[in-house]
């Protein structure tokens, strides 16, 4: 095993695990927020990847498919929130039910309108080719997902972290009854942060739909990783959504290059493990 | 200012309040007491909306606010300091008053600063790190930052030395000379006593006794009864 090997393993499951970010700390954020598990989480990364792959088909411009995918699902998002999910608000188990529900239909949906054939984004000529460094080849799309990722995480973290609707953000994920308690319009954050969550796993499958491709199936195939992510993170937190991610992108990078037989294996006995000493996550509140 | 008639709250199956009524009228503090269990917190949740009642009518400066979310009562004047504090553990503690901003009025950072240095000179700590007194007064002043003319305040003694009980019943004091309308929920029945204009006694979900502080005081009946107060006779 060659030190190359190393450094091309790790730099693709640095560059898996940013595409999980994409997906993942969104859904960590609205669980934070609201505490629904959105099983339709995946159907948005998904869908994102089939309207920016119409849209591309279309009008060839990148850029324009990746935002038309990641706004076009964030107001399926707001749709979803505003008219289904409140209404059930503080019964988990019937919110639950409901994202299933979506996710199916919109399984089938994606279905009769993309039809069942796999698809692959087509890149721009700038996003095509390979960096070399000496022996090593770098792809050039998977340098600018990484790049995506950092940008995003960096905007998500300051807005956060910096601002005070990211502080009202974060004390409704503390308390939520509280936070209404103090005068903040919580039903109005969730509605924000369940929009961003939903524009996010879109823009994550525009992205992805030029690496891992766009076809059916690839919703339920995602969306175990994402709740490993955020469950390894933290529930509701965001250093959380990000460590996670690049942990789980480099384990079943480098499970799937040692042990393909064994590649479930690689990625859930750490799991297991890391719940069993944090039952919190890594970053998750004790 | 708070008109509460004929109240029935339930957690699911469990009738806790079993036709409460009271008011306060502006400028007033009415204190509740009562043993442990008795039903004043959810009175305080009823009022502010975390456990809307079943029956019966919350109105608020002439609206009737029963089904209001609690951010649109907090919106529209109220402020609860909650029993246990519940300061947001996450925020720091200038970021725990920020969040609770609005309203117009004498009340702002630096007046909250002011009231308790103490938090100005953490106000960069997360509000976890902060000792329980402390995080009683974060509490305090962040029910203070939307400018609130009701306060609803849920046992703010609780747990604080002697020295602390008597800080807080000087803020309380001095609330109420700036004109704040206060419902005091409190089981220190000398604390209460000497801030309260009215009383009312809460026992499994019902008043049982409403009067002077004077009156209560000097009533060993109602007191060995309701509030374990052992008789002194
Ligand atoms: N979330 C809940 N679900 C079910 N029952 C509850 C809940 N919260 C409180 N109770 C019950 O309701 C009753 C009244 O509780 P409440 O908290 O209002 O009492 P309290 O007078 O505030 O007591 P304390 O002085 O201990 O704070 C108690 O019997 C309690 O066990
Ligand atoms: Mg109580």
């Amino acid at each position: 095993m060659t030190v190359e090997f190393w450094i091309v393993q790790t730099f693709n499951g640095l560059s898996y695990g940013a595409l999980l970010f994409l997906l993942a700390s969104g859904l960590s954020l609205i669980f934070g927020v609201m505490r629904i598990v959105n099983l339709a989480h995946g159907s948005y990364f998904l869908l994102g990847g089939y309207i920016a792959l119409s849209v591309i088909w279309r009008t060839s411009t990148f850029p324009l498919a990746l935002l038309a995918g990641a706004v076009a699902i964030a107001l399926v998002g707001i749709g979803m929130e505003r008219l289904f999910l409140r209404r059930l608000a503080g019964q988990t188990l019937g919110q639950v039910l409901m994202t299933v529900g979506f996710a199916l239909i919109f399984q089938d949906l994606a279905l009769l309108i993309w039809g069942g054939d796999p698809y692959s984004l087509p890149l721009p000529s700038w996003l095509q080719g390979v960096v070399t460094a000496g022996a090593l080849r770098f792809p050039k799309y998977r340098i600018f997902i990484m790049a995506v990722a950092v940008v995003i995480g960096a905007l998500l973290w300051l807005a956060l972290d910096r601002t005070r609707v990211g502080a009202m953000i974060r004390a409704a994920v503390d308390d939520a009854e509280m936070a209404q308690g103090v005068g903040i319009r919580v039903p109005t954050v969730s509605l924000g942060v369940f929009a961003l969550g939903a524009l996010l796993a879109a823009l994550g499958g525009g992205i992805g739909g030029g690496f891992l491709g766009v076809y059916p199936g690839l919703d339920f195939e995602i969306l175990p990783y994402a709740f490993v992510v955020i469950i390894v993170g933290g529930l509701g937190s965001l250093p959380g959504a990000m460590v996670g991610s690049l942990l789980v992108g480099l384990l079943d990078n480098f499970g799937k290059a040692l042990f393909p037989e064994l590649a479930y294996f690689t990625l859930f006995a750490p799991m297991a493990l890391i719940l069993a000493l944090r039952p919190t996550g890594l970053f998750g509140r004790t | 200012m708070l008109d509460v008639s004929d109240v029935h709250t339930y957690y699911g199956d469990s009738h806790i309040l079993h036709g409460v009524s009271l008011d306060v009228a502006p400028g007033e503090v009415v204190a509740i007491l009562g043993r442990n269990g008795m039903g004043k917190t959810t009175l305080i949740r009823s009022v502010v909306g975390f456990s809307p009642p079943r029956r019966g009518r919350v109105s608020f400066k002439g609206n009737d606010v029963t089904a209001w979310a609690p951010f649109r009562r907090v919106e529209r004047g109220m402020a609860l300091v909650p029993q246990g504090r519940r300061v947001f553990a996450s925020l720091s503690v200038r970021e725990n008053l920020d969040v609770a901003r609005g309203g117009t009025g004498r009340w702002d950072m630096a007046r909250v600063y002011a009231l308790f240095p103490r938090l100005a000179e953490r106000a960069q700590n997360r509000a976890n790190k902060l000792s329980g007194g402390e995080q009683q007064m974060l509490a305090i002043g962040r029910a203070l930052m939307s400018n609130p003319e009701l306060l609803l305040m849920d046992e703010p003694t609780e747990g604080l030395a002697p020295l602390l009980v008597r800080e807080v019943g000087r803020v309380i004091a001095e609330l109420k000379r700036a004109g704040l309308s206060i419902l005091l929920v409190e089981q220190n029945l000398p604390m209460a006593a000497s801030v309260a204009d009215r009383v009312h006694v809460l026992n499994r979900g019902q008043i049982v006794y409403s009067g002077r502080p004077a009156a209560l005081l000097a009533d060993e009946d109602v007191k060995s009864r309701y509030l374990g107060v052992a008789s002194t006779t």
